[in-house]
């Protein structure tokens, strides 16, 4: 391969994760803004209306608003490592997406252990915590970090469970080929979610705990630790943690809907809708995930922090154990496994 | 020079100045971090040779998991590196000379492919079901087959090091009021309260 | 789909796995209140991997592709490892309850040391042996802190973890240097490829040897067992005294025949070595111990030294010597231990030798057992522990080793002062309060091994046999 081919390839991909990473930025805008409208919602407010109709532009003037503000760095603080947390969780948070398939062929990088990449990528999402509530050298930060530390590592065992279930029904570890193996002929009753339904509510909740959001926000939360990790934080550096909270928001959504919901298969397989480009269904669903994770958040009251650590060990744990066990085993014994 | 080159060169740079940085700083916490560090640049290695399910294991499992206990615990302890270095000089010789022997022994081991050149002539062991399958498949298909025997008995080992883990520290306090979830969930209106009617005046 | 590996020969480990993990449910379930349940039902388990051991055919069977080895020697020394494991299992059971620390974990910790045990007998290859090493060692190291409440304990678990990791680094760096010369892990195959002793190949076998005489408490790698059979409560120290040394002494045993046949000369000079080391010690530190448990664990150490001679001699009566003297050793020590456990005085208790003072007039039958015991530990004919040294000692003479046996039958000599002044304590010295009733398993195990010890003699043929069967296996 001479010398243009291979620029020509890196300029490819570098366009190609530049587009994506621009069109999920903007996503995200709309789906914070959909986060604070239908937690106000529940609670029967309005929510943000002032910024733009409807409140749509509200995200883009909270960026505006961050990014002119004065970053702040405590004088005890272990600078370095202080900024260096916030572009961690961001960057790490973004990297996941370089795998995830959006619609047939539409993926950055199609590794054939693309699910162990984004499980990898996703457990290291803790690094920008533990960090930031070190470097703050502060009590709640600290306590922050510690809190996290446990907790995402707890709960990341069972998604490892999850997930095996899910691989073992695919027979690969490629995103694109499970998705692929969703594909039938009764539609959206082939997805996973319907045969591995308890596995599918685990990785839910599960979710939800490996991104600190309530009811799992133990690692923030107000009552007890003021804002958590992120007390000494402030402008961009906030602004990168809060974007690279919801970017993994949005993975864990991307992977829930590639495991269970069928990725970019249409739910009724026959025309008009599949007609419908697969990037189309592949948003809709993203929304559909995340509608779950907002009324998570607008409708359950935390849990104490054994509470969720009992959820995770003594429950979930188990569980997800044993649903490997009894997956391979019907798998096996009825000789549906893949080849 | 290929683009696999300079991931080579960058990966295998950095693997080697984090690792200086592990043994050389002088707070425990950036020693862990250049460590995870190492750990990242290895797994980049280890998908530049191809084996990237290794790879994607080595970050879930070390620097997922492993390296964030180690964190946490090098966070809490506080631990004063330079205190602990006051006895240096003291066992400087002893250090030095095991040093030494270690380097006699590699020298001899590598000098064996120069003096004995049959040594190198081993057989490397074959791909498992050649190039065509990914290399997740081809572990598996050694792992529980020709390995079956030492993959449960390493299951075993990490067992009984949980086991006595928890022997050792688990304390069960006397005293502190345990949340029974089963109670609680079993708990009906009928047990747990009683309907009074409060007759103005009287009171119950 | 490949079929399942052939499970029938590995049924005693197989046994032993499963029932360590139900027990555990089963005391992870049931709580605390659980631990005699288990504890009765580990007893069970173990005296039916036992017969599973015994009653399996005479077939020299290899599993998993040579790295379990099923034949006459594994099956002796996994017996011996199995009673070792249970009789020490039935002797601790009072001993726990009466100090409060009896816990479900204890027993299935034991279970998994012996199933550790078992593999490391039957380890036909560098990997398996590594693997059952850690597994008993691991096992081993948390029942030594199994105390957590008593200073001693802790420091005996923690001395003896980090001396043993430093161990195994050592004998897996010889393994990985023993690979790297010979292109394999497995016995068989290294013996191949091992014809001619190669720099490179001794200094493997040098540290392979010293990770393995950690494991027997050889000189000079003896130093955490006076430190850790103290320290430890006492059934634990039982335990350690018995069966692990049996496995490993096995295992000791298997490498140096199995794995480098052919370059004999090159490990026997090491072995003679660690050898006398190990008697000299045994015999002329355990002088001044007071401390009943460290002079046994001396005494230990010096039976680890008249055991290796054998090895030395690298001949099947060599090796038929080592088989007869570890059986003989368990017997005793079950047996002293059995006493060391009945020192109980008010309901505390006591590990002064000078407590056993006028136990003959006090507790008559327990001094003449004990007695009988330490006559035999001594070597004095015509008692058991004289046989288990004369077939040692025979076989490093028509070995050609006479050095080694003369040195032998000097520390022997040296080492009987301090077994007969135990005898002298209880026969001359003034009476001290009597000791609390011994408990019924302990007067079994006690009456039981004395008599196997004094009356050796009349009938010693089964063993020697079963001995000389088990030793032809490895040749």
């Amino acid at each position: 391969m001479s010398w243009q081919d291979t620029l020509i390839q890196v300029l490819i991909i570098l366009g190609a994760s530049l587009a994506l990473l621009v069109a999920l930025l903007i996503f995200i805008a709309f789906i914070l803004l959909a986060d604070r409208k239908i937690w106000a919602a529940v609670q029967m407010r309005r929510g943000p209306n002032v910024v733009g109709p409807f409140g749509l532009l509200q995200s883009f003037a909270d960026l505006l608003k961050f990014v002119l503000k004065e970053p702040i760095i405590p004088a005890g603080a272990n600078k370095g490592i202080f900024i260096l947390a916030p572009l961690v969780s961001c960057v790490l948070a973004l990297s996941a997406w370089a795998a995830i398939p959006l619609a047939s062929g539409w993926v950055i990088a199609d590794l054939n252990i693309g699910i162990l990449y984004i499980f990898a990528i996703s457990s290291l999402g803790v690094y920008g915590i533990i960090m930031a509530g070190w470097a703050s050298n502060s009590k709640y930060p600290f306590l922050a970090a510690l809190r996290s530390a446990a907790q995402m590592v707890s709960y990341e065992v069972s998604i490892g469970f999850v997930i095996i279930t899910v691989l073992m029904c695919a027979g690969s570890q490629n995103l694109s080929a499970i998705v692929e193996a969703q594909n039938g002929r009764l539609g959206l009753l082939n997805w996973y979610f319907l045969p591995l339904l308890p596995m599918f509510v685990i990785f839910l909740v599960s979710a939800l705990a490996e991104t600190n959001r309530p009811p799992f926000d133990l690692v923030e939360a107000e009552s007890e630790l003021v804002a958590g990790f992120m007390v000494e934080y402030s402008s961009t550096p906030y602004l990168l943690f809060m974007l690279g909270e919801y970017v993994a928001i949005m993975t864990m959504c991307a992977l829930g809907t590639i495991l269970f919901l069928g990725g970019w298969l249409s739910p009724l397989p026959f025309a008009p809708f599949t007609w419908v480009p697969g990037i189309v269904w592949f948003v809709l669903k993203l929304c559909f995930m995340f509608f779950l994770f907002a009324m998570a958040k607008a409708m359950v009251p935390r849990y104490r922090y054994d509470q969720l650590m009992r959820l995770g060990w003594k429950i979930f744990l188990p569980i997800s154990l044993v649903a490997v066990v009894v997956v391979a085993s019907v798998l096996h014994f009825t000789g549906t496994a893949p080849q | 020079m290929s683009v696999a080159a300079v991931f080579f060169y960058l990966f295998a740079g950095v693997l080697v100045a984090s690792a200086f940085m592990v043994i050389s700083s002088r707070n425990p916490v950036h020693s862990v971090l250049f460590l995870i560090l190492c750990f990242v640049n290895a797994a980049g290695l280890f998908i530049l040779i191809g084996v990237e399910f290794l790879a994607l294991i080595l970050v879930v499992v070390y620097v997922g998991a492993v390296a964030v206990l180690f964190l946490f615990v090098v966070m809490m302890l506080d631990v004063d590196f330079v205190e602990l270095r006051q006895g240096f000089l003291q066992y400087l010789p002893v250090g030095a000379l095991v040093g030494v022997v270690f380097l006699v022994e590699l020298i001899l081991v590598v000098s064996t492919w120069a003096t004995a050149p049959a040594v190198a002539q081993f057989p490397k062991a074959a791909a498992v079901g050649g190039a065509a399958i990914s290399n997740t498949k081809a572990l598996g298909l050694v792992l529980y087959t020709d390995y079956v025997y030492f993959f449960e008995a390493s299951g075993m080992v990490l067992l009984v090091a949980m086991i006595g883990a928890i022997v050792l520290t688990l304390r069960h306090k006397v005293n502190v009021k345990r949340q029974n979830v089963s109670a609680q969930v079993a708990r009906t209106p009928e047990t747990a309260m009683e309907v009074v009617k409060v007759r103005p005046g009287q009171g119950i | 789909m490949s079929s399942l590996p052939p499970l029938g020969a590995v049924l005693p480990e197989v046994t032993l796995a499963v029932s360590a993990i139900v027990l555990l449910l089963v005391g992870a379930i049931r709580g605390e209140a659980a631990a005699n349940l288990v504890n009765g039902l580990a007893i069970a388990v173990l005296a039916a991997a036992g017969i599973l051991v015994l009653v399996a055919p005479h077939t020299a069977v290899s599993a998993f592709g040579g790295s379990l080895v099923i034949d006459d020697f594994s099956r002796f020394m996994k017996a011996l490892a199995i009673l070792g494991a249970l009789v020490s299992l039935i002797l601790s059971v009072h001993w726990l309850n009466r100090e409060r620390q009896s816990k479900f974990e204890y027993p299935v910790l034991i279970l998994i040391a012996t199933l550790g045990m078992c593999m490391l007998v039957s380890a036909g290859d560098l990997i398996a042996l590594y693997l059952g090493l850690e597994l008993m060692s691991l096992s081993l190291y948390v029942v030594a802190a199994y105390n957590r409440d008593s200073v001693r304990s802790t420091e005996a678990g923690l001395k003896y973890f980090v001396l043993g990791a430093l161990s195994s680094g050592m004998l897996l760096y010889g393994a990985s240097l023993i690979y790297g010369f010979t292109d394999s892990v497995n016995f068989g195959a290294i013996a191949a490829a091992a014809t001619t002793p190669t720099i490179g190949l001794v200094f493997g076998i040098v540290f392979l040897f010293a990770g393995l005489c950690f494991k027997v408490s050889a000189v000079p790698f003896h130093m955490w067992t006076p430190d850790v059979y103290e320290g430890a409560p006492t059934p634990v120290t039982t335990f350690f005294a018995t069966a692990p040394k049996v496995a490993a002494m096995a295992v000791f045993l298997r490498v140096a025949t199995e794995a480098f046949p052919h370059i004999t000369h090159s490990w026997q000079q090491i072995i003679a070595f660690v050898s006398i080391a190990s008697m000299v010690l045994g015999a002329f530190a355990a002088i001044g111990q007071r401390n009943i448990k460290r002079l046994l664990a001396y005494s230990s150490i010096g039976h680890m030294g008249f055991a290796l001679v054998g090895l030395a001699a690298a001949t099947p009566q060599g090796i038929r010597g080592v088989l007869i003297y570890m059986a003989i050793y368990v017997a005793m020590t079950l047996g002293s231990f059995a006493c060391v456990l009945a020192m109980r005085r008010n309901g505390n208790a006591v590990e002064n030798v000078d407590e056993l003072a006028g136990l003959a007039r006090t507790n008559p039958m327990m001094a003449l057992l004990l007695g009988g015991l330490m006559f035999s530990l001594a070597g004095i004919p015509p008692l058991a522990g004289f046989l288990a040294k004369y077939y040692v000692f025979l076989a490093a003479i028509e070995a050609g080793l006479y050095g080694l046996a003369v040195i032998g039958v000097l520390a022997s000599v040296v080492g009987a002062y301090y077994y007969l002044r135990v005898v002298k304590i209880m026969y001359f010295d003034e009476p001290a309060e009597a000791f609390d009733p011994m408990p019924g398993e302990l007067k079994a195990v006690l009456g039981l091994s004395g008599l196997f010890t004094i009356f050796y003699f009349v009938y010693p043929s089964p063993l020697i046999n079963a001995a000389g069967v088990a030793a032809r296996a490895l040749f």
